[in-house]
């Protein structure tokens, strides 16, 4: 097995076979990038919008609880099936790549916005009071005073997220996206060794997600509001 | 843009759907307690074991967490054959699986490990308990507190995870929904109601473990 | 005219009824104290006057306009005419000691950022906090903390201020320093509605003393009707067992 590995490596690591994984990788941090950027925005809304007492977005807080609680509670590929044949007839040149980052940005925006409403509760009622004695609107209370505390508590559990999605979007493989995984099929396609085709692109999956890691847990001791300097 | 939704086809399929949830279930089941049982043995090891074992479960857990399992299981089908193992896609699946739970749930317990109080610990080599009777008596109980609400967050993590089975042929919930799906070509209506099984089977598990932390080990768990 | 003036003011908490009709009044410049036990809802009042807290029944005036608490428009207005301290400061743990006082005036109320600062500057020296403009919240002492959380109610210049047992967390040896800064007050004709356990302090500032108990008003009088000869039994034993201490 190994023996092979060295025969083909020569012919397997050329500058275009190269280029080809770099760019897939390219795709796959691409992918969580955006998925991760638009379902921290969008989380941030629907966190919000769930800390809202007026009584006039109470459907839209029901449509929000439903949302995140359906779409945690799905697995992210049969969300790709689900959003591949919906967009379809909707699109009908929608590229894979844009269904497979709908797919995520919609799964993404479900986990942010649980992660993002624990870091808004655990900023003290006593911060948003006094704000309000002073006038300030919901929209200066929360800018000004709740996520300046907030974001604290936020990102270490963000940015694991973030680790774990870009495991996730090695399922959009199976719909043709080509992104790592699917790069590495191909190889294997072409008659490479799966030990050096899948091998290579678990390597590039493991330079992609663990600086990310370490950066998460060092955020995590460094941020922890019980110990701030 | 003229779609209508017929779910006929679909609920005809119901029973054989259901029988898909439970090789889901039993899938969960077995790489959740198989990585537990490996996973508190990999925290003991992590937390008291010798360096180099120690070095080797940080690495272990490390790799694993930073690999998508997807591809892990691409290696244990495809690539193990090179080396004379042939396993069938359910075994692959199961052994990637376990590798998995093992890496998380290794790190989970041994947050817990760690929270376990150093008085409690001398406190019971006074009373001359054996490692074992530590083990049970002491450590057991704290450890399951504090780990908890993790443990039952990987759980559902795992039951959605486990889907990616599907994708080399076995046929869970995931998989016979795509069986169906080619047959019958209503594919969003088929994989709709089989979101709904997994949302019942999550919001099941869900609950269950929040009343099984309540009653066992009197912790407050929300199920949502 | 009666500055503040609060008429029959109820509130509940779910179906616990904390405060079973308050009446009380303040005139311009009065600094009026409110004592009682704990749990008597001194800061349930507080709160409910600020709005943070709906009342569910009775009237709250103040220099004669009547306030709508369920109109976001007439809140605004009551809270750029009166500010509150609370025991536990609530500054913005964010912000520097400097921007906790600019800030409100700044975004809220969009006045000159050199004016407010220079207003600041000038309210953090009368506090005795000139030399911590860039500290935050948390580099300060309790009683540091506090000061500046006047001069923050302060900055707003409101015409009446609310103090709700600002020494109470404090070390004893910070207290003074609090006091010192809110006897100062009043002497510049804020109107002040006061809750305090320190009761030589009460006395020697108060123009009228308003003693509660169990969500009601007991007793109101003058510091020397109330402390010197009670006419309701509670009163007596609240203060002369406060008094004792
Ligand atoms: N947020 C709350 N929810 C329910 N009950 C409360 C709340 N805050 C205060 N209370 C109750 O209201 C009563 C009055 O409290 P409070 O106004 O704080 O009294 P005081 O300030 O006079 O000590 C107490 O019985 C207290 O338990
Ligand atoms: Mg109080």
């Amino acid at each position: 097995m190994f023996e092979r590995l060295l025969f083909e490596a020569p012919d397997f690591f050329t500058y275009y076979n190269v280029i080809f994984l770099l760019e897939a990788a390219a795709r796959t941090l691409g992918m969580t990038l955006i998925g991760c950027t638009v379902g921290f925005i969008a989380g941030l809304l629907i966190a919000v919008l769930r800390q809202s007492v007026n009584p006039w977005t109470l459907p839209l807080r029901v449509i929000a609880i439903a949302y995140v609680e359906t779409f945690r509670r799905i697995p992210f590929l049969v969300i790709i099936f689900i959003v591949l044949y919906a967009i379809q007839p909707l699109m009908e040149n929608a590229s894979l790549l844009t269904i497979a980052t709908i797919a995520i940005c919609l799964v993404s925006t479900a986990f942010l916005s649980e992660i993002v409403r624990a870091g808004l509760e655990s900023v003290p009622k006593q911060q948003i009071e006094g704000a309000r004695t002073l006038n300030f609107g919901a929209a200066r209370t929360l800018w000004y005073v709740v996520l300046p505390q907030a974001w604290r508590v936020i990102l270490p559990p963000a940015i694991a997220f973030a680790v774990m999605f870009i495991k996730d979007t090695s399922l959009a493989s199976h719909i043709g996206v080509v992104e790592l995984t699917f790069s590495g099929k191909m190889f294997v396609n072409r008659g490479f060794s799966p030990l050096l085709g899948f091998g290579a692109v678990l390597v590039l999956y493991f330079l992609l997600s663990y600086p990310l890691s370490r950066l998460g847990t060092y955020l995590e001791k460094r941020l922890d509001p019980s110990r701030r300097s | 843009m003229n779609y209508t939704f017929q779910f006929g086809e679909v609920m005809a399929e119901l029973p054989y759907l259901l029988g898909g949830a439970l090789v889901t279930l039993q899938i969960v089941f077995f790489t959740f307690f198989l990585g537990a049982v490996l996973g508190l043995m990999g925290a003991l090891g992590k937390v008291y074991g010798p360096t180099p074992l120690r070095k080797a479960i940080s690495a272990y857990v490390i790799f694993i967490t930073n690999t998508p399992a997807l591809v892990q299981i691409f290696v244990l089908y495809y690539a193990l054959p090179d080396a004379g193992i042939l396993l069938s896609s359910m075994a692959a699946v199961l052994i990637g699986l376990t590798l998995n739970s093992t890496a998380y749930l290794t790190e989970i317990i041994r947050a817990g490990v760690v929270s376990v109080r150093q008085a409690e610990m001398d406190a019971a080599i006074g009373l001359n308990m054996t490692r074992l009777q530590i083990l049970r008596y002491v450590m057991l109980p704290h450890i399951a507190k504090t780990i908890f609400a993790p443990l039952s967050n990987f759980f559902i993590w795992l039951m959605l995870g486990s889907s990616i089975a599907a994708l080399f042929g076995v046929e869970e919930l995931t998989g016979r929904a795509i069986n169906v799906s080619s047959v019958n070509l209503r594919t969003i209506e088929t994989f709709s109601v089989v979101a709904v099984i997994y949302i019942g089977l999550t919001l099941i598990a869900s609950m269950s473990l929040a009343l099984l932390g309540r009653v066992a080990f009197r912790v407050k768990a929300r199920v949502f | 005219m009666t500055h503040l003036d609060v008429r029959d003011l109820a509130c509940s908490y779910g179906s616990e009824k904390i405060l079973k009709g308050v009446t009380l009044s303040a005139e311009k410049g009065e600094v009026v104290s409110l004592i009682g036990p704990s749990g008597s809802g001194k800061s349930t009042l507080l709160r409910a006057l600020v709005g943070l807290t709906l009342p569910s029944a009775g009237e709250v005036r103040v220099a004669g306009k009547a306030v709508d608490y369920s109109s976001r428009k007439s809140v605004r207005e009551l809270r750029s005419q009166l500010a509150i301290v609370f025991q536990q400061y609530n500054l913005f743990q964010n912000m520097t000691v400097m921007r906790n006082v600019t800030i409100a005036p700044i975004t809220i109320k969009k006045r000159p950022k050199a004016e407010v600062e220079a207003l600041a500057a000038e309210l953090l020296a009368r506090v005795g906090m000139e030399a911590k403009h860039d500290a935050y919240p948390e580099e300060l002492s309790g009683g540091q903390q506090q000061r500046v959380a006047i001069a923050r109610a302060l900055a707003l210049q409101p015409e009446i201020l609310l103090l709700d047992e600002v020494t109470s967390a404090l070390d004893p040896e910070r207290v003074n320093e609090v006091l010192d800064t809110i006897r100062r007050l009043t002497d510049e004709g804020i109107t002040m509605l006061l809750v305090s356990h320190e009761m030589s302090f009460v006395r020697e500032v108060s123009t009228r003393v308003v003693m509660m108990d169990d969500g009601k008003v007991v007793e109101t009088g003058t510091p020397s009707q109330i402390f010197d000869s009670p006419t309701h039994e509670r009163t007596r034993d609240f203060v002369g067992m406060i008094l004792k201490h």
